[in-house]
């Protein structure tokens, strides 16, 4: 059970990102290989002044190349719609056949508010308060159409059932939204939600919104804890923690070779300002992450290559390997929409369960 | 190479995917999906095997509404259009991509990256078509809410516009510094100037204001006038507003949006013009499009009865999301006239005033009207509408196309790999403001 995370199968990601990088065809090496290795799913990180091409823009383009691995661009909250988030965010789940995820992030700074012109950025504690609503919002809206809500109806001539849209009527703090969203409810019901726990002021968001948490810390035993913390503050906002999934955030760098110097895995990962830095050989990294695994402090782990293309390469020709080989991680996907390779359920339509309450 | 006479204008083609209301037609068994990607891919390979210009997606923000609830009788709901895109950029080579987004519910610097990210995956085949719509309806769904007058959304999207080229041309290391009417925005752009410099820009709206616009800033301009005479004059109209904006005529292109309907013979075409026709307007449809102008609730007539006798009442709000103009008071008498005049009910009033196709007959028909119709200054090309999804395009690709080609009216490859070569626009040339 997922409850026992040294029991079952781990998951892994990995973050895709190529700083300045324009075109496809480097972004979809790297993806196929990440799918070659059979991952979970990759991240795609964005902010707005970022140099090149928007991560949703890029995963999209990636989606109909590729046909199992999940695709998680971030998309930011701070200075965007919520309305347009959403419905760009069920059009990627739309276009891979279900493999969408979202994370949400937030613009803390003041040369992307000089850009866009409409506010200065709040304080960082409000800017995360707003980001949780959009991740409420997304839900919302993602539900507003219920499944088989299109029913084509010949002799009525009624192509939807009306009484399955709903409007979200949401009154956030800094916004509203009516609704329904003007996109049909994506193949996952709710595309994945990854929050990055770690931020400061994210950890709520994580276990109020989140699918899948990403923790960044360098030891496993503080690592458990965190986890069981968010599972609890989980289960306090009414969530089954088991449906919420807990990934240790790694840097990488795989460039010393087959194996570290030192003997085992490496010395572990070094804390630095941007996370958890993990330095040695691929080897090393499987041991590492076979014995965390067992220890039970995370149910996976995101992965952000220093030097991708090499990185990446070592980490599924290397690692991957060693990890199937001693059963921790599959070998194929038996699933097809990134929620099936997370063991995630499809989420109810919570205004179909309301409408089911009150009849 | 082809036999292109010299003299002979080329017509540009697009293939708009069926849209959000009764032109396009659920019911036919033929009738696929609206939603899944597939059916996108289905018909961009379509226009790109025929060596069409670009694909088309409209947008619409909030779904419509009738008496207070969602309208249920045409197709509903639609993906977000700048994210199918990017994924046809990865099944097409060459098809030009154009997503309409607004600019009332819209930042600039967040559509211009958006535009710009979609240019550079594609390798230069982007389009926006820039629309202006605003209402406290759809405002409803966004933080800006609200809703702008006329005036006020055509100055608004000529300075978007205008901001989203400043960071198009500055592309990165070079700070955009912009203090306007509606937008005060600095900073780097981030993404690199686009393949095609500037994507391509759009105009659709029919006003003073809106031909204006496009006639100042925009390379193609979608419209309505489908027929020969309203085709010509607004072409005229358009086409002489240039030099006041130092353009020539061949800067802005004029596309209208069209229907047609192919067949065996010229009357079998028209057979199953009107066919479709009576597709298009269900019963449950012909008494909405008459309560669209009545204004109020005629649930209780007999679609195969005779029209209402009650007055229209203007302003109701009945349908939001799909307003009707003009004077319903003289819409309702004309309807009437007509529906006492040839015998007709409501549901076969409505069918009646139903525009027909723009163009029905045989293939060589359809390809002699078309070639005419732009030889003879009324477009430059068309934006084709077909009234099923995905397949729409198949016979209109397969039989008309040829016909164009031996014309020598229509391409025969593609000539270059942006969509700014495929309409022959100039590459804008950078200027720089900061
Ligand atoms: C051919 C055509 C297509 C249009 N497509 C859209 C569309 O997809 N989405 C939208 O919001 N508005 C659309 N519009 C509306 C226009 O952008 C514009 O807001 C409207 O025509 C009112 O402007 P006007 O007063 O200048 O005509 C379209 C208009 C025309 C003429």
């Amino acid at each position: 059970m997922t409850s026992q995370p040294g029991r079952g199968l781990l998951h892994l990601a990995a973050a895709v990102d190529l700083a300045g990088t324009l075109d496809a065809e480097p972004y979809l090496r790297l993806v196929r290989l990440a799918e070659h290795g059979a991952l979970d799913f990759v991240t795609l990180h964005d902010t707005f002044a970022a140099a090149g091409p928007d991560s949703l823009s890029v995963l999209s383009r990636i989606a109909p190349a590729t046909s199992r691995i999940g695709l998680v661009p971030t998309v930011t909250t701070t200075h965007t719609e919520p309305f347009h988030v959403q419905a760009a965010v069920a059009t990627l789940d739309w276009v891979s056949r279900g493999r969408a995820g979202w994370r949400p992030d937030v613009s803390p700074g003041d040369d992307e508010a000089a850009l866009v012109g409409r506010r200065q950025p709040p304080a960082p504690a409000d800017l995360w308060h707003e980001a949780g609503e959009v991740a409420d919002v997304a839900r919302k809206l993602w539900d507003s159409w219920e499944d088989g809500a299109e029913i084509r109806d010949v002799a009525t001539g009624r192509f939807v059932d009306r009484d399955k849209l709903h409007h979200v009527d949401f009154e956030g703090r800094t916004f509203s939204v009516r609704g329904p969203s003007i996109v049909p409810r994506p193949p996952q019901g709710n595309p994945v939600v990854v929050v990055d726990a770690t931020r400061p002021y994210a950890y709520d968001v994580a276990a109020r919104h989140a699918d899948v948490a990403l923790v960044g810390i360098a030891d496993p035993g503080q690592l458990a804890t965190a986890r069981a913390g968010l599972r609890r503050r989980a289960a306090e906002h009414g969530r089954d923690p088991d449906e919420l999934r807990v990934l240790a955030a790694l840097r990488i760098d795989l460039g010393g070779g087959e194996r570290t110097a030192r003997p085992g895995h490496g010395g572990g990962p070094l804390p630095t300002e941007e996370g958890p830095l993990y330095r040695g050989g691929p080897v090393d990294l499987a041991d590492l992450i076979t014995d965390w695994h067992r220890r039970g402090a995370a149910d996976g782990f995101h992965l952000t290559p220093l030097d991708p293309r090499r990185d990446l390469e070592r980490l599924v020709n290397g690692t991957v390997p060693l990890l199937q080989h001693r059963a921790l991680f599959r070998t194929f996907y038996p699933g097809s929409t990134l929620r099936e390779h997370l063991d995630l359920a499809r989420p109810a339509n919570q205004f179909a369960a309301l409408a089911q309450e009150s009849s | 190479m082809t036999s292109t006479l010299p003299s002979r204008k080329a017509i540009h083609l697009a293939a708009h995917f069926p849209g959000v209301n009764n032109t396009t037609v659920w019911t036919d068994p033929g009738s696929g999906s609206q939603i899944d990607f597939t059916s996108f891919e289905h018909l961009a390979r379509t226009a790109e095997r025929g060596l069409f210009d670009f694909f088309f997606l409209a947008e619409g923000l909030r779904l419509r509404e009738h008496k207070g609830r969602v309208h249920d009788l045409d197709v509903v709901g639609r993906p977000e259009s700048l994210t199918v895109l990017n994924a046809l950029a990865a099944v097409t080579e060459k098809l030009g991509l154009a997503a309409t987004v607004n600019a009332t519910f819209n930042e600039p610097y967040e559509t211009a990256r958006r535009f710009a990210s979609l240019d550079h995956l594609s390798g230069g085949r982007a389009a926006w078509n820039v629309v202006t719509s605003s209402d406290a309806f759809t405002g409803e769904n966004f933080r800006r809410g609200g809703y702008l007058d006329r005036a006020d959304r055509y100055t608004r999207a000529a300075e978007f516009v205008d901001v989203a080229r400043q960071l198009w041309d500055a592309g990165t290391g070079r700070p955009v510094r912009h203090h306007g009417r509606h937008f005060t925005i600095e900073g780097d752009a981030g993404v690199p100037t686009p393949p095609q410099g500037h994507p391509v820009v759009i105009q659709a709206g029919d006003s003073a204001e809106g031909r204006e616009f496009a006639a100042a800033a925009a390379d193609v301009i979608f419209t309505r006038h489908g027929t020969l005479e309203a085709g010509r004059a607004f072409y005229a109209d358009v086409k002489g507003r240039l030099a006041a904006h130092g353009r020539e005529p061949e800067d802005l292109l004029i596309m209208p949006g069209v229907t047609f309907v192919l067949g065996d013979t010229d009357a079998e075409a028209q057979e199953k013009a009107a066919g479709i026709r009576r597709q298009q307007v269900s019963p449950q449809n012909a008494i909405l499009t008459l309560e669209q102008v009545w204004g109020v609730d005629l649930s209780s007539y007999d679609p195969d009865g005779p029209l209402p006798d009650i007055d229209p009442v203007p302003d109701t709000g009945l349908s939001q999301g799909r307003t009707h103009r003009g004077d319903v008071f003289a819409l309702a008498e004309k309807w009437r006239e007509l529906s006492r005049a040839k015998g007709l009910s409501i549901r076969q009033t409505v069918i009646e005033t139903t525009s027909r196709q723009s163009f029905i007959g045989t293939a060589r028909t359809v390809a002699a009207e078309m070639d005419a119709f732009v030889q003879g200054d009324a477009a430059d090309g068309f934006i084709l509408v077909p009234h099923l999804t995905p397949g729409g395009l198949d016979d209109f690709v397969d039989q008309v196309v040829p016909l164009l080609q031996e014309r020598g009216a229509f391409r025969t490859e593609y000539e270059g790999d942006t969509l700014r070569s495929h309409l022959g626009l100039r590459t804008p040339e950078r200027t720089l403001t900061a």
